[in-house]
């Protein structure tokens, strides 16, 4: 009989550093999916497959919301829909009691579409075309506007449908972290926040309502908010007492981090990544310190990231092993950079569908692109992987299915597995028609012969 | 590929390679000792990848890969 085969190495030995949290990101396996055998997906879905869990997305949501609005009166919350903008993730958002943050025409055409009311809707972001601003006019959305041009162009809109219409603005300030997020909105130190509430205040057809703020992304200092609470507070005031009205809603934007590795830190995110709670704490407890009870306006969060991106998953197959010049083993797998636009970020956790046996040894994880950068994990820890082997790259809520791109392949099905572990694919995989549809062929190119 | 480098290393049976020239140790499991093994008995790569395969439960696809693999390490570490 012959004897079990088991991939031949050899290692040198050498004095390693040591690793003082005892903790290897990419290290272990996982034969399932919250209780379903990653076969399953792949044989259903074909490979790669992004996997999202209603019930992670639900739990997590009620566990951020439930906080929030234990501690603050008027709490609401609005789904980002950047981060991911499925249809199927969105009515889960909104069947929880989530708005719809939108930062485009497109966003804002997609929320609709999928039935959210045109007041239900906050329009955010630095381009909004003027016909897009009429529709969110007309339909009583909340804007909040980014700049002079744009306050000047929304003044327009507004003439243009003979309404006197209710805007917020969006502010930037320094909150003590780096670097500041100064691109966005108007400034509150150099005081360009006040003077555009002059300008609205003066207008025929604006009149302020809101205060928008978004400090910035994968935030790991709570801190931070108090910051932006304070001085959002104190801006407040001033405008309530300078032009005598009442500011309807503040919005704090998002920004709090998942649990994913971010590229160049030390610390496994286990450790670097404080919990949710102490972010929504420095929020609601500076507002509670700042405000009088009869003030209290409605607050909102626009959390995204925190809600999804580990109710996410991506299985991919290993197509190809290579040893490279240098001696680091590579494996090409089926889903590139194209696919995971945070890989330009993050370093996922990677685990495999088996227990291997073999040396663990760094290994460079290649997408199939016929591209030079597409990398999709610089470095993991692997055992020899045989070809087919399915890897499991996590957290991926977040981002990559509204930033992937069609680049050489069709984008693969999206699959969610529902509150009853059922299975469902929420997206399908693209096909040809998908991508040439929008293409025409001027007549006289359509004829060649080789 | 130069084998006369592998005469000089002392290589245990539980996979404990030493190599006295350069002070360096390595460790082996039992398939790469098997192929070390079987270089030293001067067989040709392809002999190797043969005798693989009478002696485990494997496929000349998969076993062709790992061989080349497993040379291009000792490569690496300029044992061969």
């Amino acid at each position: 009989m012959k004897k079990e085969y088991i991939k031949p190495y050899i290692k040198k030995q050498t004095a390693g550093i040591m690793n003082k949290f005892g903790v290897s990101y990419n290290k272990g396996h996982r034969e399932d999916i919250l209780g379903i055998p990653i076969g399953n997906f792949t044989d259903k879905f074909g490979s790669p497959v992004f996997v999202l869990s209603e019930k992670l997305i639900r739990e997590r949501y009620r566990k951020i919301y439930s906080h929030f609005s234990s501690k603050y009166p008027k709490a609401k919350m609005s789904w980002s829909y950047k981060t991911n903008y499925l249809d199927a993730v969105c009515s889960i958002m909104h069947q929880e009691g989530e708005t719809a943050e939108v930062v485009s025409d497109f966003e804002y055409q997609k929320a609709r579409r999928l039935g959210v009311p045109g007041n239900k809707i906050i329009y955010n972001g630095p381009y909004k075309p003027i016909e897009s601003l009429k529709v969110a006019f007309q339909e009583g959305a909340m804007v909040n506007l980014d700049n002079f041009d744009e306050l000047i162009k929304a003044e327009d809109a507004a003439k243009s449908i003979n309404k006197k219409v209710p805007v917020g603005i969006r502010v930037n300030m320094d909150t003590g972290v780096y670097p500041q997020w100064s691109r966005f909105g108007f400034n509150i130190e150099n005081n360009s926040a006040f003077n555009a509430v002059k300008r609205i205040q003066h207008s025929e057809n604006l009149y302020l309502e809101g205060i928008h703020c978004h400090i910035g992304t994968f935030m790991l200092d709570p801190n931070a908010y108090r910051e932006a609470v304070k001085k959002v507070v104190a801006l407040m005031r001033k405008i309530e007492i300078m032009f005598k009205i009442n500011i309807k809603y503040l919005d704090f934007g998002g920004g709090f981090p998942s649990m994913n590795k971010l590229k160049g830190t030390y610390l496994p995110p286990e450790v670097s990544v404080p919990p949710v709670e102490e972010f929504i704490d420095a929020v609601a407890d500076t507002l509670l310190e700042e405000l009088k009870p009869d003030e209290y306006p409605d607050v909102y969060l626009e959390t995204g990231r925190s809600i999804i991106d580990e109710a996410g998953w991506l299985i991919t197959s290993v197509d190809a092993v290579k040893r490279l010049p240098d001696g680091t083993k590579s494996y090409i797998i089926d889903a590139g950079v194209n696919l995971l636009y945070t890989s330009t970020w993050y370093n996922y956790k990677v685990e495999i569908d088996r227990e291997l046996h073999g040396a663990y040894e760094n290994s460079v994880i290649y997408g199939p692109l016929c591209m030079n950068i597409d990398v999709v994990v610089e470095s993991a820890f692997l055992p020899p992987l045989p070809i087919g082997t399915r890897l499991i790259l996590s957290p991926m809520g977040a981002y990559n299915v509204t930033q992937w791109m069609q680049f050489i392949r069709y984008r693969p099905a999206v699959a969610m597995i529902m509150e009853d572990g059922s299975l469902e694919e929420i997206r399908r995989p693209e096909t040809l028609d998908d991508v040439v549809g929008p293409e025409r062929i001027p007549e006289k190119l359509k004829k060649f012969e080789l | 590929m130069d084998r006369d480098k592998l005469s000089v290393l002392a290589i245990s049976d539980s996979g404990f390679i030493f190599d006295p020239v350069t002070g360096h140790s390595y460790t082996a499991n039992a398939t790469g000792l098997r192929i070390f093994e079987l270089l030293k008995e001067d067989k040709s790569e392809d002999e190797i990848k043969s005798i693989l395969m009478e002696e485990f439960e494997t496929t000349e696809d998969e076993v062709s890969v790992d061989v080349d693999d497993f040379i291009e390490n000792l490569k690496k570490y300029f044992l061969v």
